[in-house]
């Protein structure tokens, strides 16, 4: 069995608890943390582990506090980012509503280290029964001393405030979170100044996702270098990784980065295969927005090496052989999947959650969705694959926040891996168009 | 002890090197190098959104995306993405390229193309039409033609009042009327409802159409989208002769441009200066209620900047630029005709020849019957 380090406890009956999760060993970290350790030495045990930003950026966490501003007299907060709404990913929901206090124990050593008082947790707003388990954590954790006034006696103040959102992707971006927190438009803000120097309510502000804040009980436990010996190269760790499509066994796994992409698809510990009778056809490594990869580029690099599930080897070849592990929403096709319409459903997604700040996404998302729908629906050109292209490339990179890279991705990569497809789409609009049609062309399948 | 005074940065902006006080964008940067020297106006990137006398705003539309070739002195990598000149503060030793790079003019072009997806093609009937920021940055960066296919949003009409009309068809987004709203009336309202390309400004001006400089939404806004009632579809813009004008006004300074039709005033507006910005906010009984002269103590004509269609047959005919580029045009086209026969203007010569031809046509018909 591979290395769990958030999901050990998961199944254990009653885990949701306090009493359960305490006695499978929860909050001994905080009690090492706060009676033993200076912040410091926690930031610098957080640096030590190596951990990656789990939110899709893989930015590592150590280093984004160390960019911390700690001015005098000026409170800094913590915010933990639980507006997980890529689709495909749902692993922090998992988390949360499995084992709350992982989240919460994390979210005090966090604070701690980084000095702040009070700290949110940002969750979806659709999760609202989560956001209840979550407030009866929290009041468990209180009644036993671990958050509130004075905690274990050691004069650190922290109070947990748990916000739910209004239900719009766009939020899970940093600064528009922070602006959403504020009770404003989520709009992200211009960077610079970054939330490190001004975030929430113009205090320095880290924003972390939960999944990362949830690995640092068990760093605190085990040391920084521990969870460094885990993982592969500067993907350190274990990673949650959400499987969904068509496979045997869809579900949220735990793995240690660096397990190969077949043995992750096809082993019966993870996904355990292609569904009977199918082939793979193409596969989404890291949620929606990452490139979407055909079947030999998934699991072998360009350079004919084994793809692994890392940060480093998922990207291997930029962006024209290679993808992103992002969040971790692992999207499997078949041969029964169609490009065309999948590639269309996200545009639409993209579309519909653009914030309509800065004119390329607001415009760039909804014209790529109806060109989309046209070629879909039988009634494009073939000038129009190019004219996608165009379109992708204008917004990607020139739009305020990351969401135009999200949304322009996906096309892009759809077009450069499946061009045919969409040919195929345009010539036989009436092929296309019938219930279940899909393109069985000339195309390698696993 | 060092000295405290800031000391000036120095920039290159598309070759040409400017100081600046530090903190300054580079969009300002570039204003002043225009304002130095009056030829290089064309090298300031676009501004749609941006508005200096507004907080917060600009880094919106895009459209003043520029390269940053070197960051600074210190860091002279370059900036891995274009960066909005309107809020990116300089460096020492910045190296920006703005019309020298052909990859920001044509991030410019996509800038306008996308901007245009959702905006009629209503200028022959729409009031902004002459002083419309984005016709101008249509004119200069944009294509002639669109490929964009699909319907265009469109919105209902909302009554917002006596004074103001919300055209939300022809709205940009540029959310410069909220941040006005905002700042000037001093009221904490909601702008914009809705999400992408679905977002509205909503009726927050129809609640602060009580308080006396909601006016001022009309001169922020960049396009059609907020017009005066007052003004409508009373005449194009280049057919009234604005002049700068004064009143007493316990409200506000009580500056403004009034133009004329004749000897009647149409509108009144606050002064814009030569970026289209107004730094003298004005107060609604300034822009609504006096239209007459007798209100007001005149100034003279108000400068206008000569490339506006504004400034059309009323100004010095040696200031506007001649269309330069026809002519070029033109020429590049012109292809002598391939034709060796001699010029004549000779009538009996003509008469002559006109006569051969004739004969030859019909000797070539009569072999043609024999044969």
């Amino acid at each position: 069995m591979a290395k769990k380090i958030l999901t050990e406890h998961i199944n254990v009956p009653g885990i949701e608890t306090f009493d359960v999760y305490r006695k499978q060993g929860g909050y001994t970290a905080v009690e090492k943390a706060i009676k033993t350790m200076t912040p410091e030495e926690v930031v610098e045990e957080a640096k030590k582990s190596g951990v990656r930003g789990r939110g899709g950026a893989g930015f590592p966490m150590g280093m984004k506090w160390g960019f911390l501003a700690k001015p005098e007299g000026v409170p800094r907060y913590l915010v933990c980012n639980a507006d997980e709404s890529e689709p495909g990913t749902f692993k922090d929901h998992h988390l949360m509503k499995s084992i709350p206090h992982l989240l919460i124990e994390g979210m005090i050593i966090s604070s701690y280290a980084l000095g702040a008082n009070k700290s949110f947790i940002y969750v979806r707003g659709e999760l609202m029964y989560v956001i209840r388990i979550l407030e009866k954590a929290i009041e468990e954790a209180k009644a036993q001393g671990f958050l509130g006034k004075n905690i274990l006696g050691s004069g650190y103040d922290l109070e947990l405030i748990v916000q739910p959102g209004g239900g719009a992707y766009i939020c899970g971006e940093e600064t528009a979170l922070l602006e959403s927190l504020e009770g404003k438009r989520g709009n992200p803000r211009n960077k610079p100044p970054f939330p490190a120097v001004k975030g929430l309510y113009q205090s320095p502000t880290v924003v972390n996702n939960v999944e990362s804040i949830a690995n640092m009980s068990w760093i605190i436990n085990n040391g920084g270098d521990a969870y460094a010996a885990i993982g592969i190269g500067r993907s350190t760790g274990t990673k949650l990784i959400s499987a969904s499509g068509h496979i045997e066994k869809p579900g949220v796994y735990e793995i240690e980065l660096g397990v190969s992409v077949e043995e992750f698809l096809n082993s019966d510990e993870y996904c355990g295969g292609i569904r009977k009778g199918h082939h793979l056809k193409a596969l989404v490594a890291g949620g929606s927005s990452v490139p979407i990869l055909p079947a030999h580029l998934i699991m072998k690099t360009a350079n004919g090496e084994d793809r692994l599930m890392s940060y480093e080897s998922l990207s291997d070849g930029g962006f024209a052989t290679g993808t992103m592990l992002g969040s971790g929403g692992f999207i499997v096709f078949d041969e029964t999947a169609c490009i065309v319409r999948n590639t269309w459903n996200f545009s639409r997604f993209y579309h519909h959650e653009s914030c309509g700040q800065c004119s390329p996404c607001r415009e760039g998302t909804g014209w790529m969705e109806k060109v989309l729908h046209r070629i879909e629906h039988g009634h494009g050109s073939m000038h129009d694959v190019d004219l996608l292209v165009d379109i992708s490339k204008k917004i990607e990179g020139n739009t305020i926040c990351p969401l135009g890279d999200a949304a322009a991705w996906p096309v892009a990569s759809a077009i450069r891996h499946f061009r045919d497809e969409f040919v195929w789409h345009i010539t036989n609009p009436h092929e296309a168009t019938q219930p279940g049609a899909v393109y069985r062309g000339e195309m390698e399948l696993a | 002890m060092e000295d405290i005074k800031p000391q000036l940065v120095k920039i290159t902006f598309d070759g040409i090197e400017v100081e600046v006080e530090p903190g300054t964008t580079i969009m300002q940067a570039a204003r002043k190098i225009a304002e130095a020297d009056e030829s290089q106006a064309a090298l300031v990137p676009p501004a749609m959104c941006y508005y200096k006398p507004l907080n917060a705003s600009g880094g919106k539309c895009r459209a003043c995306l520029v390269k940053v070739a070197q960051g600074s002195a210190k860091d002279p990598r370059p900036m891995p993405k274009l960066v909005p000149s309107c809020i990116t503060q300089v460096q020492e030793g910045m190296v920006v390229e703005n019309t020298t790079n052909q990859g920001v003019l044509d991030t410019r072009k996509s800038i306008v193309e996308f901007l245009l997806i959702n905006h009629p093609l209503d200028c022959p009937i729409c009031d902004q039409a002459g002083e419309c920021h984005l016709q101008d940055f249509a004119f200069e960066h944009g294509s002639a033609k669109t490929r964009y296919e699909e319907e265009r949003r469109t919105f209902d009409k909302i009554d917002i009042g006596p004074h103001v009309q919300l055209h939300m068809t022809r709205c940009i987004l540029c959310y410069r009327c909220v941040y006005t709203a905002d700042q000037i009336t001093d009221k904490r309202v909601h702008g914009v409802m809705n999400r992408g390309d679905a977002s509205e400004i909503s009726t927050y001006i129809e609640k602060a159409i009580d308080n006396d400089f909601s006016g001022n939404v009309i001169d922020v806004c960049p396009v059609g989208a907020l017009t005066d009632k007052t003004f409508r579809f009373k005449q194009r813009v280049w057919f009234t002769k604005p002049e700068d004008a004064h009143r007493d006004c316990d409200k506000c300074c009580g500056k403004v441009t009034l133009w004329y039709r004749g000897d009647e005033v149409l509108r009144v507006t606050a002064r814009k200066n030569t970026w289209g910005e107004v730094n003298d906010f004005i107060c609604n009984t300034c822009r609504f209620d006096k239209k007459k002269t007798s209100d007001w103590v005149l100034e003279g004509p108000t400068k206008v900047k000569r490339s506006s269609v504004i400034s059309a047959n009323k100004y010095r005919a040696d200031l506007v630029k001649k269309p330069d580029f026809a002519l070029k045009l033109a020429a590049s086209q012109y292809k002598p005709v391939d034709d060796d026969r001699a010029y004549v203007t000779d009538e009996d010569t003509i008469r002559q020849q006109s006569i051969e031809n004739n004969d030859k046509a019909n000797h070539r018909s009569l072999l043609a019957k024999n044969n």
